[in-house]
């Protein structure tokens, strides 16, 4: 089987156990809500303010929700050996790289959909710019949270403390990308900023760490 | 200028305070040789 | 080796005696900011240190994962943990000059937020390397130092940016405009003397290392060729 076709159905199994079970949607969802609740009381912005800080308080919302979708990335594959079996088999290591960060991706996709309407109420949000950039933003960053959490997942399932272990190595090496969504966001938001130079920033991101990822995939995958 | 003196201090501070975490290893790892020769 | 080691450890304290002396007398006294700019003869070389450690890391982490080989994890390890100590020399020492000559102890500049990012990111690969109980711990590590070199350049990009966006108090453009010879000088001397302590304690920590892999693997052996009564069923 193809490198394609591997992905293919391994995305596949992934999207359907997920959709019958509905278990990292459900807690995203209710992850994400909590810490809009739970900003909305340390700031109490204005209309024309919260047009400033939503773009932080959004990305941070949608980042910890995003890791407790990747925690959970590697969990079945854990209990059921089918790490071992990938191992020895000669499917190529990054048709479930793939396979796993687009499932991610669509899950945490689905999430910012869900979520988007809910900010726009909670923070009477109405952007200035174009909002289709704001598709765009959103999918490059999702991208970028995502790869490198899939592939910081698959580091971190032989640790002591595995769920804080993620974010502890995920984080530090994602504030690039943190900072260019959320400037790229807030400058779509307010209508001034430099959108342009973000989402190039996001882009070369994305190429950079997606090609390292599958690079070294691999090596990771024999090394548990 | 004493942020002057602080600053050369702390320096000094940190640099012998992970030498002594290092023979402090040290000294744990011939403990554990030693004892595993003696098995 | 014992040999070149005492060699080295004595002209390092040479060096450091001779570069203190020179970064806090014999130096001219900068004028706008008085005697706390001396400051500056410990803080950029410590800076200066910190970054090529975290370099040679980088280096060392891919020659490890193409080649597996031991002493490449070691000194992988060795470089970190000095790489991190240095650095918080500079992430201290930074504020202490700061807070003097501009009043403020810290501001989200480029370059203040990149060395913190850096020092985040290299710690993480130490916790990684204590808390992974894979067998293949060098191997994952050595995968994080690559994104986390990786992410450097990023950071540094990403803060340009988003600082000069907002207006940010004059940070130092470096008395080096103009600098008086002897402050290069007490710079260079302090750089010099710098590198040789962190190569005296890379060496160390190295040493250190490669003990311990000795004894593991010796431990190891040992497990496996005694009889043991405790042996599973």
């Amino acid at each position: 089987m193809s490198l394609g076709e591997i992905t293919r159905v391994s995305l596949a199994k992934d999207l359907r156990l997920e959709w019958r079970s509905k278990d990292a949607i459900n807690s995203m969802l209710f992850f994400a809500l909590l810490v809009v609740v739970i900003f909305s009381f340390s700031f109490d912005p204005t209309a024309e303010e919260s047009r400033h800080i939503a773009g932080g308080i959004v990305w941070v919302a949608f980042l910890f929700a995003a890791v407790v979708a990747l925690n959970q990335t590697w969990a079945r594959e854990l209990r059921n050996q089918v790490l071992d079996a990938y191992r020895v088999s000669p499917a190529p290591a990054n048709a479930l790289f793939i396979s796993k960060a687009v499932g991610n991706f669509i899950f945490v996709a689905v999430l910012e959909a869900l979520m988007a309407p809910l900010f726009m109420v909670f923070y009477n949000l109405r952007s200035i710019g174009p909002a289709y950039q704001l598709v765009v933003v959103g999918a490059l960053a999702t991208w970028a949270l995502v790869a490198n959490g899939t592939f910081f997942a698959a580091m971190s399932i032989r640790t002591r403390s595995r769920e804080v272990m993620l974010p502890l190595i995920l984080f530090p090496i994602s504030i690039p990308a943190l900072l260019a969504m959320v400037s790229a966001t807030t400058a779509i938001l307010t209508g001034e900023g430099a959108y342009r130079f973000w989402v190039v920033l996001l882009v070369v991101y994305d190429v950079v760490f997606t090609t390292v990822c599958l690079l070294l995939f691999e090596t990771v995958l024999h090394a548990e | 200028m004493k942020f002057l003196y602080a600053a050369y201090a702390v320096t000094w501070v940190i640099h012998i305070t992970y030498l002594t975490l290092l023979s402090r290893r040290y000294r744990r790892l011939r403990d554990e040789m030693q004892d595993l020769r003696k098995k | 080796m014992r040999r070149i080691f005492v060699i080295l450890a004595l002209l390092t304290f040479g060096l450091l005696s001779y570069a203190l002396y020179e970064g806090m007398v014999a130096a001219p006294t900068e004028q706008t900011m008085g005697e706390v700019q001396r400051i500056f003869y410990y803080h950029v070389p410590s800076a200066i240190t910190a970054f090529t450690l975290f370099l040679i890391n980088f280096a060392v982490s891919i020659i490890y994962l193409a080649r597996r080989n031991q002493k490449a994890d070691a000194l992988a390890v060795s470089t970190a943990e000095v790489g991190v100590v240095f650095c918080t020399v500079v992430l201290v020492t930074g504020p202490l000059w700061a807070r003097p000559v501009w009043g403020i102890w810290w501001t989200w500049d480029a370059r203040l937020t990149s060395t913190l990012l850096l020092w985040l990111i290299y710690i993480s690969y130490l916790i990684l390397r204590r808390y992974s109980t894979s067998g293949q711990t060098p191997v994952i590590a050595a995968v994080l130092a690559v994104f986390g070199f990786l992410d450097v350049p990023f950071v540094y990009l990403a803060n340009r940016l988003f600082r000069t966006q907002h207006p940010q108090p004059v940070y130092f453009g470096g008395p080096g405009s103009g600098a008086d010879p002897r402050m290069t000088y007490a710079l260079l001397m302090n750089m010099a003397a710098f590198f040789c302590f962190a190569a005296l304690v890379v060496w160390l920590r190295f040493r250190l290392e490669r003990a311990r892999q000795d004894f593991e693997e010796t431990q190891a052996l040992e497990s496996l060729l005694q009889p043991d009564a405790r042996s599973p069923r």
